[in-house]
């Protein structure tokens, strides 16, 4: 029973993990928590399920097509909106992504209504692989694979590459990375783009688990924030992790506890955490300067 | 004419005869209003007066307080549920329930405030979406409350008189709303309402100064609160059926749009805001029927998107509108209203 709970959780965890992801890389540049992440995901997996459904492509390609449909649509709304707000403070920026959340959400539902689809997804949900006494799905097997390719790609990305060596400097300081040489607006444009594409990902991979509908990610959008507010809202590292943390909390909750109010793990997670260590557990604490 | 020359000047609500007269004539105005006007405007004027008072629950917190909150639909959610609950299974009074369920609303802003102590910004933002979220969450799983059927709500009665249409509705909810935004503007002149705005300029340099901010900041939470939550309870007998689908996190963002779009900061704003973007959000309900627009509007859904989604257009232009005023006019409608009347009053200059 234990096993099996925390097999699941870390299946769960794991794309918490990645929309968790998502949410940093932006925070750390952006200094705004992207509260149309979700809807970005939501959106991009509707175009995967379009080019797979109505168009007839194979998956392959429409999973890619989503991938870089959701890129465009980052730099899209980074460099159409985010960047035309002059000397922003925080609760604009708040707004701004909120108004996308919006946007977006109109968008999908005008075009997809409120029907639920199935995203036919080539690994299945059904077909059980048995890990000792606990069973686990080819397709959360396949999930958590994803999320650990993906995850070790981004630390690559992040250490070797010359783009995510400038991303980090724009993250520490934009004016010194200016200086250095660094185009700085670009460097945002390329954050958002692979934020968006993180979150699809998620978005796929939660699909066939949930029903594709517009509400699709509203839900997993909160467990991404807990996620990342409980490892750390600046660290990477951190915020993966603590989408691990969140599924297995949240599932061992469900089995022992209450199975009816496990969604409200994620609101007493996030509470608890900002109570007594808002900067996260894993995230150095900072002092605010007057 | 501005000038303020002592401190009573400076509180009282009306400042002037002009403005008494125009006072008065705003309250007649209102008085007769539906007797005149036919039925469906005196709903879209109940509707309305409702989102008035949410909206100025929220500018008290967001646009004087400086305090972000994405989970007003939760204060909105237990107004709601608390007048009927209160009054259906403990048979309260409409207006003890109502005021019972506001307080209880206010009793969660308090608690919601606690953790604000130590947080702003993004972090607030993150732990009010999540409580709002569990709001709705607690309620659509508990029996009590009828789960995800949603409850009906009872029969309203004012002190002895049934009140069965909009009309009558309309005496009751825009007698609280005209009350509240009172109560609003006149809390705003107070020294509880300049401890807000000293917390939202510098929340730091007020502590400094001797605002207790553990008392204002909860303070905030709790009066913004109750206001959602006496706009709830007239929501729920608005509607005259409530489920939990509802409170979702949408309405949230509807809220605050009301608040941007009125201006931070200002009763007057959110009055406007209120008013404007409750007549936007029934209209766009029905675009299709708008002469030209909606027919282009329904060829255009039929070749490349769902006719039956249409109404979500709304949700499109309500997005829009938060991240153009966002960017281009940050102090709204209000804002407006204040340059258009220096233009006048320095006319021609």
């Amino acid at each position: 029973m234990f096993l099996q709970l925390l097999l699941s959780g870390i299946a769960f965890g794991s794309l918490y993990a990645l929309i968790a992801l998502a949410m940093v890389i932006i925070y750390k540049t952006s200094e705004v928590p992207n509260f149309g992440q979700g809807e970005m995901a939501m959106l991009s997996t509707f175009v995967a399920f379009m080019l797979l459904d109505t168009y007839g492509h194979s998956f392959f390609v429409s999973f890619l097509g989503a991938l870089v449909f959701a890129a465009l649509l980052g730099v899209f709304l980074e460099f159409v909106f985010l960047r035309r707000a002059k000397d922003p403070n925080i609760l604009s920026l708040i707004l701004i992504t909120l108004g996308f959340e919006m946007i977006l959400y109109g968008v999908a539902s005008w075009k997809w209504g409120a029907d639920q689809r199935d995203l036919s997804f080539p690994v299945s949900d059904f077909d059980l692989v048995n890990i000792g006494p606990a069973v686990i799905s080819y397709l959360n097997l396949a999930t958590l694979l994803v999320a650990l390719v993906l995850m070790v790609l981004l630390f690559l990305f992040f250490r070797y590459t010359k783009v995510g060596i400038a991303m980090k400097a724009t993250q520490q300081n934009p004016m010194a990375a200016r200086i250095n040489g660094i185009r700085v607006n670009r460097i945002l444009s390329v954050t958002w783009a692979m934020s968006s594409t993180i979150g699809a990902m998620a978005g796929m991979l939660l699909a066939p688990v949930a029903t594709l509908d517009p509400n699709l990610m509203l839900e997993p959008l909160l467990k991404g924030f807990a996620s990342a507010v409980l490892g750390g809202m600046t660290t990477l590292v951190g915020a993966a992790l603590g989408g691990y943390m969140l599924g297995i909390i949240e599932n061992l909750f469900g089995g022992y506890v209450s199975l009816e109010f496990k969604s409200i793990v994620a609101f007493g997670i996030i509470v608890l955490v900002l109570c007594f260590r808002p900067s996260g557990l894993f995230a150095k604490h900072y002092v605010r300067k007057v | 004419m501005d000038m303020k020359r002592d401190y009573y000047e400076d509180i009282q609500l009306l400042d002037s005869k002009v403005l008494w007269f125009w006072f008065l004539m705003l309250v007649a105005a209102l008085a007769t209003f539906p007797f005149i006007a036919p039925t469906y405007y005196v709903y879209m004027a109940n509707y309305m007066a409702i989102n008035v008072i949410v909206t100025i629950g929220l500018n008290i917190l967001v646009g004087y307080t400086g305090q972000i909150s994405l989970g007003h639909a939760g204060f909105f959610a237990i107004g709601a549920y608390g007048t009927v609950m209160l009054m259906s299974l403990l048979h309260f009074p409409f207006l003890l329930a109502l005021v019972a369920a506001a307080l209880i609303a206010a009793f969660f802003g308090f608690i919601l405030g606690l953790p604000a102590l130590r947080l702003e910004g993004p972090y607030l933002a993150i732990a009010t979406l999540g409580f709002g979220m569990a709001i709705t969450q607690v309620i659509g799983r508990w029996e009590l409350f009828g789960g995800r059927m949603g409850v009906e709500a009872p029969a309203l009665s004012f002190f002895g008189i049934p009140v069965m249409t909009d009309l009558g509705r309309y005496f009751v909810t825009a007698t609280i709303a005209f009350i509240m935004v009172l109560g609003a503007r006149n809390l705003m002149k107070t020294r509880v309402g300049r401890a807000f705005i000293a917390i939202r300029d510098s929340d730091i340099a007020a502590e400094t100064m001797g605002v207790n901010l553990v008392y204002y900041k909860t303070l905030a939470f709790a009066v913004s609160a109750f206001y959602t939550g006496i706009a709830g309870g007239l929501f729920a007998f608005l509607l005259g059926f409530i489920s939990p689908s509802t409170f979702n996190f949408i309405l949230s963002i509807y809220f605050l749009a009301f608040v941007i779009v009125g201006g931070l900061g200002s009763i007057f704003g959110s009055v406007m805001g209120g008013i404007v973007m409750t007549w936007l959000l029934l209209e766009l309900d029905k675009i299709q029927e708008l002469p030209l627009i909606g027919g282009m509007l329904i060829s255009f859904s039929e070749n490349f998107m769902t006719v039956a989604g249409l109404p979500n257009i709304s949700s499109i232009i309500f997005g829009l509108i938060i991240v153009l005023l966002v960017i281009f006019e940050p102090l709204g409608l209000y804002g407006f209203w204040i340059r258009t009347k220096i233009y006048w009053k320095t006319w021609p200059f």
